[in-house]
């Protein structure tokens, strides 16, 4: 069976399975990707999860950025498969080089666990596509490297062209131009620091990152569509 | 020739530096007046075989670029150590 959605799991990966949960509650399937794993097989979107891949060793996510299974998402996201990172993932998917900028300490080097406000900014990636632009956020963080930075030639071009994809209403930890999440050019890869699988049951803090995995769905859904529907020549064989 | 090799990896300039602003601003309450620019920095002490002192810096440049620094909040200073480091195991 097709999995709709590959989640990525590291040694040190600890949110992988509230992400296949937010998602199978929406009736997705999923599939744990161990990083030892060299091909993310015939899923419809990846998610790297949150937690400490590889103990954050040297700098977070620059250990897990060499694992096997990381080839394999780079070549999904340049077929403009949807790629999505959380946290940890967003700090891999920086190293990795899939997106501008990188994390860095938290202003005051305090570890934030709260739930914050973010205004959506932008609709053109994978994770917001469904939101409405301008519609304010609550979502999860809980992070002490999640201070978003990057040279200003960077920052300009990230603005100019709508990558910034969420923002902090009130910056929580000092990342430049209050940046909470940020897309590739194209849209298909965005990384977040707040947690959207932990704002997707009522009986959480609320429901506000449904949205957000519904919008990482439609693109799955898409893609799983198109490459099931067979082409012309196979058709006629 | 083993060459053993010191890699200080350091945070951009006009990077925030939260760990040094931190230990900067507690050095006063200490008693250690008019100390300013406190940065904090990351050691790698290991050796390198190679067959010149020049190769031994490409390999460490190498690895600074690929793994030990990230270009976009940091940089590194490579420098050729007094004597060997000690075993890691």
């Amino acid at each position: 069976m097709t999995a709709d959605v590959g989640i990525v799991c590291f040694p040190g990966s600890n949110c992988e399975h509230d992400v296949a949960r937010a998602l199978e509650a929406l009736g997705a399937s999923t599939r744990i990707l161990w990083h030892g794993d060299e091909s993310v097989g015939d899923v419809g979107a990846v998610v790297i999860p949150g937690g400490f891949a590889h103990g954050d060793y040297l700098r977070p996510g620059a250990i897990a950025r060499f694992s096997p299974i990381m080839r394999a998402v780079a070549d999904f996201a340049a077929k403009s498969g949807p790629v999505l990172g959380i946290c940890n993932g967003f700090q891999v998917l920086t190293e990795a080089g899939l997106l501008p900028g990188a994390l860095t300490r938290n202003v005051g080097l305090r570890f934030i666990c709260q739930t914050v406000e973010c205004t959506v900014e932008s609709t053109a990636s994978v994770l917001t596509s469904g939101a409405t632009r301008n519609t304010v956020l609550r979502l999860p963080i809980n992070h002490y490297e999640g201070n978003y930075t990057c040279d200003p030639v960077t920052l300009a071009a990230i603005e100019d062209r709508g990558q910034v994809v969420l923002r902090y209403r009130e910056n929580p930890n000092g990342a430049l131009h209050s940046i909470a999440g940020v897309a590739n050019t194209a849209g298909n890869v965005v990384g977040c620091m707040p947690h959207p699988e932990r704002a997707s049951d009522p009986l959480g803090v609320g429901t506000d990152g449904i949205v957000l995995f519904q919008s990482l769905l439609a693109a799955a859904g898409a893609r799983s569509n198109r490459r099931r529907r067979p082409a012309p020549a196979e058709q006629a064989s | 020739m083993n060459y053993g090799m010191v890699v200080e990896i350091r945070g951009l300039t006009g990077l925030a530096d939260p760990e040094g602003l931190a230990i900067e601003r507690a050095l006063p309450s200490l008693g250690f007046a008019g100390v300013e620019g406190v940065h904090v920095s990351r050691v790698f002490r290991f050796s390198v075989d190679a067959a010149s002192e020049a190769e031994a810096r490409r390999t460490a440049q190498e690895m600074c670029d690929r793994l030990l620094a990230n270009p976009v909040i940091e940089r590194a200073e490579i420098r050729v150590a007094d004597e060997a480091p000690e075993s890691s195991t």
